[in-house]
């Protein structure tokens, strides 16, 4: 992990839409009088999401004055936790390769070497249409189906360099594949079929 | 409860409640540390204060840990605790091992040298060698404003500087930012710090990461003169040590006094030191042809004294500045009770209170470490923040232990802890008074109430009115209550203003002094008053520094300031403090006692003391509260009586603030190039829309 730094051309304002700055008011309302503070992530959180997946430093600014915050202290939290991304990701797809144990055993280091020949060299950096950016990751929590990458919200799993190239082809027709497995296997079944109880499954029981 | 412990073998008994590393402090073991500190509060994570408890099986972080949370011994008997085992001298080296691998070996050119917590610690617990081979990590600089110089790659991330801002100075402005190893202090986007009092965190840290800017590598900590002193930048006193080398004054320290300033000073205290290098008075001068031009002592002296005698006692007057000593007023109104007049004043401003009416109905009562005990504060039209900063960090201790009500009269402002802004003039004092106002009944249900009325407010033309009605409402709300209802306080902003009414350095007449109708006006480091009413034929300006005083004067009379003399401050609470000589006033500069003193002989009144300790003696016999050095003694109530009884007419203008700049109060801040600055930034900061938050 290296230094987190503000990305230096920033919008020079945000605002939530109607609808979330509803939410917000929803969010902060969870919590008691006097403890408002506790609704910053989740408000960072949908800032970044509604700013094209990057948390612009006027956001900051705004969650900290919705919550009665000195600025500093949402710099910490939004330099602190790497889920929030300081720089712009890509329009498409930012790619997030877990790179921890399991994963890179299964070969995730294969992975890291196609983002960096099709995306761009360095991650936090995006391509060159500006449609796509990567980075490595710890773990994601989906070691069963290692190695794996995470694009948005969904996982996409069992993955080989060829299968990933896949995923982001779609990505980049608007297409994006099914989510979950890419060999077709259900969550992380065996592949090809059941390898214990087969007896039992054969006694239709 | 009481809580036994055997620590280092010696048996302990100790207080409940309290860590371990009190305790061990208690049983005289010192036990080294970074992030904590007693008056931060608890951070837990530089790891040096690790000990070993007999029964656990790690070291324990004894900053974090309290004697209560000890599992107990299945016998019952006290826990035993060791900081000299192999385990702890093997956790220690481990924690200074890990510190050192990012912090550069750069100590030949660091300003912390000589007085750094890191390298004592590291001769002292650490391994001797290194081990480390690889790179060290390098941080970028970040900008903290004018007073502080950063080299944030020595940072070893014990976050008090985090903490000192956001708890004692109240303006959350540090903070780490990043993680792990990149984590950085830093505040948000590089913005300087805005606190008056911003300095203390280098003090605070342990290593060079911090150092002070005005006066980096100025001078090595052990090439210092180190003298300890009392501050006259406001009325607190605040306790400081003045460090020199050879004649000049290289930077000015905080000392520890719980009573009055804990160990924290404002900015203006600590970086008015290069104040006190320009534009110094060192030689008379006398105006020739509506020209100032140097002078010998014997010529200026006998100009001064020709004058005094030649004209009329009534029509002569002296003025004492906000810096004069009480040494310096005794002798000038000795002088002049001499020569015949009572024209003497020392409250520039106009403030009305009377000294006559007895201590109590001047003081700041309830005493500074009071504020601690109270629990409803009633701020009259005064903004402690500029006026008192470290008192202010006193109220907003007490503010952040809870359960206190805070109330202001006056100008709205950040005084950074909430209150409840009742209105801002006089009327809603009078509302209060009788009762009207809800915060009255506030009051008088506190169990220790506080109304601290500004200088500002008893500088108003209807100042009496105002010091009455506020004497009255602490005087009903302190009744009967413990502490002696001593609930009224007079924050006043001059240093010499307590020592000036207890010499009784006000006029002797009713009306005060006809500023306008003086043929020789006596200007003892006197620059605040309005130098366009003092229509006096003759000025004569003693002090040390060239200032609105000695532009007008006709003769000047190079003073010393006051690290350069013994002088007598009284603060706000009547505590009389002794200043100490650091260094020689610069040319031919004397002490002002002994300017005055050489007067009087050319005025053929002669005063009877040749030596300060002469001069002390009389003045104690004239003023016995001077005589209690560093005591505070709970004043009469009754002067607070005979002031809620002086009544008069309540204006209607809305209470306005006694400092327009608090960088800027007196002659030596306003010589002082590092205020200049802060002056100019904050203003600039002021103006424009930069979203300051806090």
């Amino acid at each position: 992990m290296a230094v987190r730094r503000l990305y230096p051309d920033q919008p020079a304002s945000f605002s939530f839409t109607a609808a979330n700055a509803a939410w917000a008011q929803a969010t902060i309302a969870k919590y008691p009088p006097g403890k408002q503070a506790s609704a910053v992530i989740p408000l960072l959180w949908r800032a970044q999401e509604q700013h094209e997946g990057w948390l612009p430093e006027p956001a900051m600014r705004l969650v900290a004055d919705m919550l009665g915050m000195a600025y500093i202290r949402v710099y910490e939290i939004a330099t602190f936790y790497t889920m929030f991304q300081l720089a712009p990701v890509g329009k498409k797809a930012h790619v997030q390769v877990c790179g921890t144990t399991p994963c890179m055993l299964r070969g995730a280091e294969a992975l890291v070497e196609v983002c960096r020949k099709r995306i761009h060299h360095d991650p936090h950096h995006l391509s060159a249409d500006g449609d796509f950016s990567w980075e490595e990751v710890e773990c994601l929590g989906v070691c069963a189906n290692a190695p794996m990458v995470q694009i948005w919200k969904d996982t996409y799993e069992d993955l080989t360099p060829a299968l990933f190239e896949k995923v982001l082809d779609g990505f980049a027709s608007g297409r994006p594949p099914k989510p979950g497995s890419q060999i077709g296997r259900q969550a992380s079944c065996p592949e090809g079929g059941p390898t214990t109880l087969k007896d039992y499954a054969k006694a239709g029981k | 409860m009481a809580k036994q412990l055997v620590i280092d073998g010696k048996a302990i008994e100790v207080e409940d409640g309290i860590t371990l590393i009190q305790a061990c402090e208690q049983a005289g073991v010192e036990i080294p540390r970074f992030c904590y500190h007693e008056r931060l509060s608890i951070a837990g994570n530089c790891r040096m204060c690790l000990i070993e408890v007999v029964g656990m099986p790690k070291p324990v972080a004894s900053c974090a840990m309290g004697v209560n949370d000890l599992p107990p011994n299945k016998d019952g008997s006290p826990k035993v605790i060791s900081t000299t085992s192999p385990m702890v001298k093997k956790a220690r080296e481990g924690v200074m091992e890990f510190l050192l691998i990012n912090h550069p070996l750069d100590c030949p050119i660091c300003d912390q040298g000589g007085e750094c917590d890191l390298q004592d610690q590291a001769m002292s617990y650490g391994m001797g060698g290194s081990r480390y081979i690889e790179n060290k990590r390098a941080v970028d600089e970040k900008y903290l404003g004018p007073l502080i110089k950063t080299s944030m790659t020595r940072c070893i991330q014990c976050t008090r500087c985090v903490r000192y801002m956001t708890e004692v100075a109240g303006v959350e402005e540090l903070g780490a930012i990043g993680r792990g190893e990149d984590m950085e202090i830093t505040t948000y986007l590089e913005r300087g710090m805005m606190s008056e009092m911003s300095a203390n965190v280098v003090d605070l840290c342990p290593v060079g990461a911090l150092t002070h800017r005005p006066w980096a590598f100025a001078a090595r900590p052990w090439e210092l003169r180190k003298t300890e002193s009392v501050d006259v930048m406001d009325a607190l006193g605040s306790a400081i040590r003045v460090d020199c080398r050879g004649r000049e004054v290289v930077r000015i320290l905080p000392r520890n006094n719980d009573a009055v300033n804990e160990e924290w000073i404002s900015d203006k205290t600590r970086h008015v030191a290069d104040g006190l290098r320009t534009q110094r008075l060192d030689r008379p001068y006398i105006r020739k042809n509506g020209r100032l031009e140097p002078a010998g002592w014997d010529e200026a002296l006998a100009l001064v004294a020709a004058k005094l005698k030649a004209a009329k006692p009534e029509r002569i007057a002296a003025f004492a500045g906000d810096l004069a000593g009480a040494e310096d007023m005794f002798a000038l109104k000795d002088l002049f009770t001499r020569l015949g007049s009572k024209n003497v004043d020392c409250r520039q401003d106009g403030a009305k209170l009377d000294p006559r009416l007895g201590r109590a109905s001047y003081l700041f009562n309830t005493t500074i470490e009071g504020i601690e005990q109270a629990d409803a504060i009633l701020l009259v039209g005064t903004n402690p923040r500029l006026e008192a900063a470290v008192l202010n960090a006193r109220i907003r201790k007490r503010w952040r232990q809870g359960t206190v009500a805070i109330a202001l009269i006056g100008e709205r402002a950040d005084l950074t802890y909430p209150y409840d802004y009742l209105g801002a003039g006089p009327q809603t004092l009078k509302e209060v008074l009788d009762g009207k106002h809800s915060f009255a009944g506030v009051l008088r249900d506190a169990r220790r109430p506080m109304v601290i009325v500004g200088a500002a407010a008893a500088a108003r033309p209807d100042g009496a009115a105002v010091l009455a009605a506020a004497a009255k409402i602490a005087l009903l709300a302190g009744e009967g209550k413990d502490g002696g209802g001593h609930a009224f306080n007079v924050l006043h902003t001059a240093a010499s203003r307590v020592a000036g009414l207890d010499l009784g350095f006000v006029p002797g007449g009713k009306g005060g002094i006809d500023m306008g109708a003086l043929d020789v006006a006596y200007l003892l480091g006197a620059d605040e008053l309005d130098m366009q009413t003092l229509r006096a034929s003759f000025v004569i300006y003693q002090g040390s520094h060239g200032d609105a005083g000695a532009e007008r004067a006709d003769v000047v009379l190079p003073g010393a300031a006051y690290t350069e003399k013994g002088a007598t401050y009284v603060n706000v609470e009547g505590r009389a403090q002794l200043t100490a000589r650091a260094a020689f006033a610069p040319g031919e500069a004397k002490e002002d006692w002994a300017i005055v003193r050489a007067l009087s002989a050319h005025v053929g009144h002669t005063l009877p003391y040749d030596t300060l300790p002469a001069l002390r003696a009389a003045m104690y016999k004239d003023a016995p509260a001077l005589a209690r050095l560093d005591m505070v003694e709970p004043a009469d109530l009754k002067g607070v009586e005979a002031l809620a009884a002086r009544g008069g007419a309540l204006g209607s203008e809305p209470f306005g603030s006694a400092l327009q700049d608090f960088y800027l109060t007196n002659p030596i801040a306003r010589a002082s190039a590092v205020m200049a600055e802060l002056s100019a930034l904050k203003k600039n900061m002021n103006r424009g829309t930069t979203g300051t938050h806090g």
